[in-house]
């Protein structure tokens, strides 16, 4: 079976030949190796335009950066379960080489709060956004559609670069005086001008660099999927990992340049002493400011939230197209209602911009713009739940291949829907009004994105790895990682639904051990004894959740040069384009440019000798 | 390897890569703009009643500006006209007319920014205000051309009073509570009217060296693909009237109310 | 290259420009006139209305004529149309959520 997989469109013998060597004889790191003169060190892979190469730094710088804030989080839950004791092991690491903020190993509250703040920066704009758009659809997506490279491949290289100085620029903000931005990752107004620390005057640079990044990958997705589609793709042949990157660029493009906005008039704010986000009168700490005033710091609100609901769109869409090709591919049968998850992420997109202010509802809303918010909030439940719906039935009547992308995958579904139905009670503002700033909010966006996304993230890894690399990754040490991750995952964030539920406030450095200390007379319901020990069991899961990382990270890197080589193009017998390339995909990818006769998921077509029948594949009955 | 769809439009879209790709960047730049303008909006709807200036910037400048960039506009698609029908002395022509109108613009503009710069409001020890533009000043005493008002509000709608004599002021140091020149930090006026505008500045640089290049070295591709040439002009265009475009409601918006 | 707007000699393109030229220059004019006239109430709020509509005049030739958006594709039409709607829903949805406040606000 392996043996004579059908690789290459049989009508096309020279491509056949083309690849057959490639995937036997070649290593792992010769991305780009069919240029006809071999470029140098630099050009291969610091300054390539190759799409595949960007891809994969992206997907390197990315895995990274999410590494470290994790670890910046392990730092602040030893904090908040044991406040004021120093950190053991790091402390010492930390104080050398933080200073004062980090005296004797403790975490000082000014920590605390440069660590939230740059845990929640660094996991969303420089771990999962590049990670799952730019890391995966680069790598990806061209290959999908059938084009030799992205649209500006120059434009791509640039796009990551500066992507990578956004994140340097954060990364130094550690180290000057004062510390990082200390506001939340949400950099509210006028408490980010306040904050004695140029941290956040680097906070602002670094995002208009990483939100430069994002527009030009965004214009650069758009047109690539636009225009390089391969002779025969029709919007309704493209696999719905596509459509979903589609909706995301989209998302990015037109959502991300209102924070640009905001983010140079908190510059202003920072730098000029303008008072865009700082009202007359304004306090700090005593004395009224040397400020004008006349500004609206709601006005920073909207222009925020007007980047960050599309935000959590453009976190959850590509995973979500990744669990449809994997589910798709593992069940080996077509997804379920194809149509209708198109449609479905169509809608997302649209709504997601018109959903913003239910991050909002504490702000002294009216009735009327409360309502409205309220309405299209419980209406674009609808979609996302019209996308769970088709996976799940997806999985009916398949036979499926139980593999570790496939586990990741299954994970997926029953973790987002926890993290999607809990954020019903946050979009409707009366219990809203309760749950606000709790750990029930941390918790709920924490189902959507970490044991969601991140799990769809580490199955496109596994997935996508054979292709990238010509060899796969362990399967064991696979399935350890999931069931690993999968367990401590839920064993971190489930018990904060109880703490937030109780009422326990978000962004305190001591884990609220003075809120609940307070025995104030009269007062009925402190936190009690209990939801405060749960701190300590999710101390221990958090680094349990971090143990069950060590896995994948060697499996990783060890995989690259020791994993079991794939015998042929396509280990997973998957029918769309990207599985029709030479492996791993040489410069401009395709042999020979691919026509396109089917629809992207021809599994188990009756009559077919196969159980899956390419995209590009002729012959067959039921082309359609 | 080879990209499709550099030069030729791809036959179901009807349109070349670079030029969607500009048409999405413009898309961004809307929602760029959009977002100051909202913020521009609702700082004025937001300020205290009377406090919100009129007339602070002077129309004939602007205007002059807003003439400049549309004759601008007009020679860069002329440009592009004379690149379409491969007639490259008048290509250079136009757009040589281009960057100078561009470079004319900004040295305006930075006249405009230097007048704030040494625009100076003073609020004095009895309760009255000096404003006016510095003419000298060293450590006993401050030396404006301007005039001294009873009231803050009365700096603040120039159009309503017919009848403003200017002066010269001379003030004590020692009579000085605060002085404060019309920077951004003056108020949420010259805070946003120095973004607005400083931002539209960036743009016409950005577009000029854009335009330079393609007008410098960047021409010899005339010679090996003058219909990749010609898209470039096409597309920088599209570039530079959406700068103009911003100006013609940044114009109105500044200046004229 | 883009068929669809030939400029088949540049003596008549040059011609049009003119107009267009003229055009802006009498809108701009009519604006500076909107502004400094007495006929328009002694308020701001008919004078922006007045002024703003002939600046959408303005960007309308700018847009239409020279950027050629009156002979663009589809394509671009779709991106356009949802960019200025969602453009539309950040300023009036924020403008609106300004103005709706609970009753008994004082200050924001």
């Amino acid at each position: 079976m392996q043996s004579n997989v059908q690789q290459f469109p049989p009508n096309r013998p020279e491509a056949a030949e083309a690849h057959s060597d490639h995937g036997h004889d070649h290593g792992h790191d010769d991305h780009g190796h069919h240029e006809h003169h071999e470029p140098g060190f630099w050009s291969k892979y610091i300054f390539s335009t190759d799409h595949k190469v960007i891809g994969i730094q992206y997907g390197l710088v990315s895995l990274s950066f999410m590494l470290f804030g994790f670890f910046l989080m392990v730092m602040m839950r030893w904090q908040i379960a044991h406040p004021g004791v120093p950190v053991p092991v790091i402390g010492p690491v930390l104080a050398a080489l933080l200073g004062q903020p980090a005296a004797h190993g403790i975490i000082s509250p000014e920590l605390y709060n440069s660590f939230g703040a740059m845990h929640g920066t660094i996991m969303v704009f420089l771990g999962v956004v590049p990670l799952a758009f730019a890391a995966f659809g680069n790598y990806v997506v061209p290959l999908m559609i059938g084009a030799p490279d992205m649209t500006f491949p120059r434009i791509n290289m640039a796009s990551f670069h500066a992507f990578f100085l956004g994140g340097l620029v954060m990364l130094v903000s550690f180290f000057i005086p004062g510390g990082a931005a200390q506001a939340g990752w949400t950099s509210y107004s006028p408490l980010a001008s306040t904050i004695p620390t140029d941290g956040q005057a680097f906070w602002l640079v670094g995002m208009v660099l990483l939100i430069t990044s994002s527009l030009l990958g965004a214009v650069n997705f758009i047109a690539t999927i636009i225009q390089l589609r391969t002779p025969g793709m029709t919007w309704m042949r493209l696999p719905f990992f596509v459509w979903a990157q589609f909706v995301t660029a989209f998302l990015l493009l037109l959502a991300f340049p209102p924070l640009e906005a905001a983010g140079l008039l908190q510059l202003m704010d920072n730098v000029a002493h303008t008072s865009f986000f700082l009202p007359t009168g304004l306090a700090v700490s005593g004395p009224v400011g040397q400020v004008s005033g006349g500004g609206s710091p709601l006005l920073w609100q909207h222009l925020f939230w007007f980047l960050g609901h599309p935000e959590v769109y453009v976190l959850i869409l590509p995973a979500m197209g990744i669990v449809a090709e994997i589910i798709a591919n593992n069940t080996r049968k077509p997804i379920w209602g194809y149509k209708s998850l198109v449609y479905a992420a169509l809608v997302v997109g649209f709504l997601s911009f018109i959903v913003w202010a239910h991050h909002m509802y504490l702000t002294g809303m009216g009735q009327g713009i409360a309502t409205f918010f309220q309405a299209t909030t419980m209406i674009i439940s609808i979609p996302s739940v019209v996308i769970l719906t088709c996976m799940f039935l997806s999985l009916w009547g398949g036979s499926i291949r139980i593999n570790t992308p496939m586990l990741f995958a299954l994970g997926f579904l029953p973790m987002f829907g926890i993290g999607g139905l809990t954020g019903l009670p946050l979009g409707l503002a009366a219990s809203d009004l309760y749950l606000h700033d709790t750990y029930y909010v941390i918790a709920h966006f924490h189902y959507v994105v970490a044991p969601g996304t991140i799990f769809a993230l580490f199955a496109g890894v596994y997935f996508w790895f054979p292709k990238m690399t010509g060899r796969r990754m362990s399967e064991f040490w696979g399935r350890v990682h999931f069931w690993c991750s999968f367990t401590f995952m839920n064993l971190v964030f489930m018990p904060m639904f109880a703490q937030g539920i109780k009422g326990m406030l978000r962004r305190m450095s001591d884990g609220g051990v003075n809120y609940s200390a307070a025995k104030v007379p009269g007062v009925i319901d402190t936190l009690p004894g209990t939801v405060m020990e749960l701190n300590t069991w999710i101390l221990w899961a958090a680094v349990g959740l971090g143990i069950a990382q060590i896995p994948f990270i060697i499996n990783l890197f060890w995989s690259i040069s020791h994993g079991e080589k794939v015998k042929s193009d396509n280990p997973w017998h998957a029918t769309t384009l990207d599985w029709q390339t030479p492996t791993p995909p040489p410069h401009g990818n395709f042999a020979h440019e691919p026509h396109v006769v089917r629809g992207p998921y021809d599994y188990s077509l009756p009559g077919e000798a196969n159980d899956y029948t390419p995209q590009s594949e002729t012959g067959g009955k039921s082309a359609h | 390897m080879e990209i499709p769809y550099t030069v030729k439009n791809r036959p179901d879209t009807g349109i070349y890569n670079a030029k969607l790709g500009v048409w999405l960047f413009l898309a961004s730049e809307v929602m760029l703009f959009g977002g100051l303008f909202s913020a521009y909006v609702l700082l004025r709807v937001g300020a205290q009643p009377g406090h919100w200036p009129h007339g602070w910037l002077d129309v004939r400048f602007g205007t002059v500006n807003t003439i400049l960039l549309a004759l601008s506009a007009i020679t860069t698609l002329l440009a592009w006209a004379a690149c379409k029908v491969r007639e490259f002395g008048k290509f250079k022509f136009f757009h040589g007319c281009t960057i100078l109108l561009a470079l004319t613009f900004l040295g305006i503009k930075s006249y405009e920014y230097h007048d704030k710069w040494i625009h100076y409001e003073i609020q004095l020890k009895d309760g009255t205000f000096a404003d006016g533009h510095l003419e000298e000043q060293d450590d006993k005493q401050v030396v404006l051309h301007g005039r001294i008002v009873k009231d803050e509000k009365d700096l603040y709608d120039l159009r309503a009073q017919k009848d403003i004599q200017l002066g010269e002021v001379k003030i004590d140091r020692a009579n000085i509570v605060k002085m404060q020149n019309y920077g951004p930090w003056h108020n949420t006026f010259t805070a946003i009217y120095f973004t607005l505008t400083g931002l539209h500045a960036l743009h016409i640089l950005g577009g000029t060296l854009v335009i330079f290049y393609l007008w410098g070295p960047g021409s010899k591709m005339y010679k090996t693909d003058p219909e990749r040439f010609t898209n470039r002009i096409e597309v920088s265009g599209l570039f530079w009237h959406f700068v103009d475009l911003v100006w013609i409601f940044l114009f109105p918006v500044l200046y004229l109310t | 290259m883009s068929e669809s707007e030939q400029p088949v000699d540049l003596k008549s393109y040059i011609r049009l420009c003119a107009v267009i030229f003229l055009v802006v220059l009498c809108t701009t004019s009519a604006m500076i006139a909107a502004s400094f006239s007495d006929h328009l109430g002694s308020g701001w709020t008919g004078r922006v209305t007045v002024i703003l509509g002939i600046a959408v005049i303005n960007a309308f030739l700018v847009a239409g004529y020279l950027m050629h958006l009156l002979s663009e594709k589809k394509l671009v039409y779709t991106v356009l149309c949802f960019t200025v709607f969602f453009f539309i829903g950040l300023m009036g949805l924020t403008l609106w959520a300004m103005g709706n406040f609970p009753v008994g606000t004082i200050n924001h």
